[in-house]
């Protein structure tokens, strides 16, 4: 293929609030503009990991480059560049959008603008994209475009009269949208001669190419023998290939140049080297500065992750590697727990992250897990001047050593229909949530802003949302920073022993309340022994809450029908089955699920 | 022993899978039907025992069951016809125990009589409480008085081996009503009692309406079903009151006057050749157990069609270890226990090499007592002995 000049060039992505159909729209551009016949299209070609079609989510960042020959007569190369849709991902979110000079704005013609598409339109903006609105789903009887388009032009501000009515799922009207991409988002600039200037927007780990790093051209040019130098990790790497993404493959091609997307290989051995929002330059010839707005993830959400088997713990460690290889946001380090035995405490981007990684685990990796409950990272600080940034509850210092303790804050916003506000109200106040405001987008809708505890959201509290909104609320929140909160923590024991596992920081004036939901909830998940255990939730030495799970009483066999011994054999099978599914801790047994109980607190 | 080699034992189970009506409670393979339905069913069960004639030559019968469903649903005819295919096609001994379930309010002399010239020499009767208001709930078709009639036309007719099948802790029981069941159907003097404890089965009724725990017990124009502690006094007052009377506990949930204990069953619990004909029927012949299909239609077509190896359905052979499995958690069943010099003649290793460990921590549990040669369960053991014996499965 000839050499492209810019002009003919378009670099962008699809936004839209979860479900709004965004990666069913990449589909049918792909399928529209020919470089998959219908026969090759799977559901959702840009979603690779059997776990993201499964979900309906976008976990990792994709791009495609494909052909269209516009109505003009020319020819046009489109790359779209996937983005995750979830806030656990917001970091990578942002570094795909820096990739692009335009975006597509994906809204439910029956739904409207929700906490998502805000958020999503407004990190559009930030990184000076040019924004262009599409409404899908107006096959849906309830559909209703004039009302979102007027939603759209005035909540958010941007004009809308002429945005394509689609219905991506049929294929209604998709030929508009790619007319509007040529007439509609900027083609890329950017000087070919200049130093080398690429961002990379992600990068994963393939076990013949080694590391393929995702990168946007800003300016200059690279092709295979090329030295190139990550600015902000200082690793170096001659060039092995570079290329553009084909539907689903990789296609080498001679060079890359300014306003281009495509792939560097490199004798890179790991992807930490190359973090996603890092420059790569060319070493022998660096660009004056880095592009803006790289920096280091860090989880914020962690658990302890044990083998349910103990022998299984070596492997446990490979899998996590290996994951490692291609998530450069999991963190993980070894630690011990009295109760569970020998595995890792890991951080996670946010509960989504955590749950994926764990999926991965079981399904990928065929391992048998035992979660602890989530926790977020809190800034101790002792009365010696030191702080202590605390991952693990069971490692928080003698009350007497603390002077005082922060929490990290979010900022949330929330969109409701104005029938629900009340209950969602009473949950953010639940949750220790700090009202900050109110903005009605229609008369039947508005945005509420709450300034929430980062770990009072991290357990079910989109859930909750859900449920007490009829599935109607959408969230979104931001990293706000630390603030001093009043924190215990609270300890649980079983048959008066603590189990350092069940252990969880809370805010104390919730920790009655919490103590009381965690031994009723144990009280159901524990099943009778031999003996009365009680269950007890204690601050320090005092116990502020106490459940009694009973001696086994009765549990005898009904009537043998006619000698059917194979029945009778499958229950007892199931009975010692379910023993070998427990966690022995001292003399009591504990199903394994038990320690993820904490998690679903909540009333609803 | 010759004896043995020459007539090895057999005993034959017959399902009749009918009823009048389904019970609440009842998760077995039974159900109402048509008397056109039936015989055609009993017709075919005449054709599987005679397909036996050569298979079963060997062997000696020494039980035979006809349980179900409500087998008393049958016709004089049918009887008449099952037991002369039985008499031709097996060698019975002359003292065999044959035995028939039946609910009260289905027999009439003329089908006792019956009974008795088919060589049947034991009833099980299904009458589960004394107790209308009881039975209307458990959604028995029939009342205290039609069992009274029932049971004394059987004493009258010559019956002298009789069962009465009793059930305790169903909904709205209290201890009160389950003692004037157990004195009531005692006056009587029945040689047996079956005395189950009401367990809330999925795809029953009750698991509808209490759940497998009687959780939704609550609901209003439900009764509760009892509770745990008036349960467990239920449960105490049954072994105290029967002992008192003479009968004796030889099995979790089975009494019998001396010399009356079921063979039939305790065959199971001894792991004995039994040969199950009918649907839905289990069968263990020299350590290979094999069940018969549950699909009605099928069974009866595969009969007419003579094919025989298409009733059959998970058949397995028992290996080494599920036999030292079984012979643990089936005779553990028994409270006469099991004998540790029998498990080394059965197996040819010591007990104590097998199960040294878990024998010991029952033990310590006192769920389990050992004395000399002898190994059962204790009172805390029986009252929990689902976990007990699942610790035998190695």
């Amino acid at each position: 293929m000839a050499i492209i000049d810019q002009n003919h060039i378009r670099n962008f992505c699809i936004i839209a609030h979860i479900d709004h159909g965004k990666s069913t729209l990449a589909d049918r551009i792909i399928e529209k503009t020919g470089t998959l016949t219908s026969r090759e299209m799977q559901s959702q070609v840009l979603d690779n990991m059997e776990l993201e079609r499964e979900r309906g989510i976008t976990i990792k960042a994709q791009a495609v480059r494909i052909v269209y020959n516009a109505k003009n007569g020319e020819e046009y190369v489109f790359n779209l560049i996937d983005t995750p849709g979830h806030v656990d991902f917001n970091y990578e979110v942002s570094r795909s959008l820096a990739a692009c000079d335009g975006a597509i704005l994906v809204v439910d013609a029956a739904q409207g603008v929700e906490a998502q598409t805000l958020a999503n339109v407004y990190l559009a903006l930030d990184h000076d994209l040019d924004v262009m609105p599409v409404i899908n789903k107006i096959d849906l009887p309830s559909a209703d475009p004039d009302r979102v388009i007027e939603e759209i032009e005035d909540v958010i501000g941007i004009e809308a009269h002429d945005a394509p009515l689609i219905s991506a799922k049929t294929g209604i009207n998709i030929e508009e949208v790619l007319e509007q991409i040529v007439t509609k988002i900027p083609a890329p600039a950017g000087d070919k001669s200049a130093p080398l200037q690429a961002l990379v927007f992600d990068s994963l780990y393939d076990s013949y190419k080694g590391v393929i790093v995702f990168c946007r051209i800003k300016e200059g040019t690279v092709r295979k023998g090329t030295e190139i130098q990550m600015m902000a990790t200082g690793a170096r790497a001659e060039v092995v290939e570079v290329g553009y993404f084909g539907a689903g493959q990789f296609i080498p091609s001679d060079e890359l140049d300014a306003g281009m997307v495509g792939y560097i290989t490199a004798s890179l051995k790991n992807v930490k080297d190359t973090r996603v929002g890092d420059t790569v330059t060319e070493a022998a010839r660096p660009c004056a500065e880095p592009l803006p707005g790289y920096k280091k993830v860090n989880p914020m959400v962690y658990c302890g992750l044990y083998p349910a088997d103990g022998a299984k713990y070596p492997d446990i460690r490979d899998a996590l590697e290996k994951l490692q290889l291609n998530d450069a946001a999991l963190q993980f380090e070894a630690e011990t727990s009295i109760a569970l035995g020998f595995g890792f405490r890991c951080g996670f981007l946010g509960l989504l992250h955590l749950e994926i990684v764990q999926e991965r685990l079981e399904r990928e990796y065929n391992l048998d897990l035992v979660t602890t409950a989530p926790g977020v990272i809190y800034k101790v600080y002792k009365t010696n001047g030191e702080m202590l940034e605390l991952t693990n509850p069971s490692n928080l210092p003698d009350p007497a050593e603390i002077e005082y303790m922060e929490e990290p804050m979010v900022s949330a916003e929330i969109m409701v229909t104005t029938e629900f506000i009340g209950q969602i109200m009473t949950l953010c106040q639940e949750r220790r949530g700090q009202y900050e405001g109110t903005d009605y987008i229609e008369t039947t809708r508005a945005l509420l802003k709450y300034k929430l505890p980062l770990n009072e959201i991290i357990y079910d509290f989109f859930d909750a949302l859900k449920s007490r909104s009829r599935g109607y609320a959408s969230f979104d929140y931001e990293l706000l920073g630390y603030e001093k909160a009043d924190l215990v923590k609270l300890d649980i024991l079983l048959n008066k022993e603590e189990v350092d596992a069940l252990s969880f920081i809370v805010h104390a004036s919730t920790a009655y309340e919490r103590g009381r939901k965690m031994c009723e909830k144990l009280k159901k998940e524990i099943p009778r022994q031999l003996f009365e255990i009680p269950i007890q939730a204690a601050i320090g030495s005092k116990v502020i809450a106490r459940e009694t799970v009973r001696a086994m009483r009765k549990d005898v066999l009904a009537k043998c029908y006619g000698g059917d011994i194979s029945r009778k054999r499958k229950l007892l099978e199931k009975q010692k089955e379910g023993k070998k599914r427990m966690r022995q801790i001292g003399n009591v047994e504990i199903p394994q699920k038990a320690f993820m109980s904490v998690l679903k607190l909540d009333d609803e | 022993m010759t004896n043995r080699i020459n007539h090895p034992n057999l005993q034959l189970y017959l399902h009749i899978p009918f009823c009048v009506r389904k019970c609440a409670y009842c998760d077995f393979l039974s159900e109402p039907a048509d008397a056109a339905e039936i015989d055609h069913y009993v017709q075919a069960m005449i054709g599987e025992i005679r397909s036996y004639q050569k298979q079963y030559a060997e062997y000696e019968v020494s039980t035979v069951f006809l349980g179900g469903g409500t087998p008393s649903i049958l016709t004089e005819v049918q009887i008449a016809g099952v037991f002369s295919a039985l008499y031709e096609t097996f060698h019975i001994i002359p003292d065999a125990e044959i035995s028939i379930e039946m609910n009260p309010g289905t027999v009439t002399k003329e089908k006792l009589l019956a009974y008795k010239s088919a060589g049947i020499n034991r009833l099980s009767i299904g009458l589960q409480s004394a107790n209308d208001e009881e039975l209307k709930l458990l959604g028995r078709i029939h009342t205290m008085q039609d069992f009274l009639d029932t049971y004394e036309l059987a004493r009258s007719v010559g019956f002298e081996n009789v069962n009465v099948d009793l059930i305790s802790a169903i909904p709205g029981q209290t201890s009160g009503s389950w003692l004037r069941t157990l004195k009531t159907v005692t006056d009587l003097n029945p040689e047996h009692i079956s005395a189950y404890s009401l367990i809330v089965e999925e795809g029953t009724l009750f698991y509808e309406k209490y759940g497998s725990d009687g959780q939704y017990a609550d609901h209003e124009g439900t009764s509760r079903l009892p509770g745990e502690e008036e349960e467990r006094i239920i449960y105490k007052d049954t072994l105290k009151f029967l002992t008192k009377l003479g009968y004796q506990r030889y099995e979790i949930s089975n009494y019998a006057k001396p010399g009356y204990e079921c063979q039939h069953n305790r065959g199971y619990w001894q792991r004995k050749n039994y040969l199950g004909i009918g649907v839905g029927a289990a069968s263990l012949i020299e350590n290979q157990r094999f069940g018969h299909i549950t699909n009605r239609d099928a069974y009866i077509e595969f009969v007419n069609e003579n094919q025989y190896d298409k009733l059959i359905e998970e058949k397995e052979d028992v290996s080494h270890q599920a036999q030292m499995e079984e012979f643990m958690f089936l005779g553990l069943r028994e409270t006469k226990g099991i004998s540790r010099e029998n498990f080394r003649i059965l197996f040819q290793k010591d007990i104590v090499d097998v199960y040294g460990r878990v024998l010991q921590t029952l033990q310590e549990e006192k769920l389990i007592e050992m004395q000399d040669d002898i190994i059962r369960l204790t009172e805390y053991g029986i009252d929990i002995s689902n976990y007990v014996l699942s610790q035998f499965l190695l």
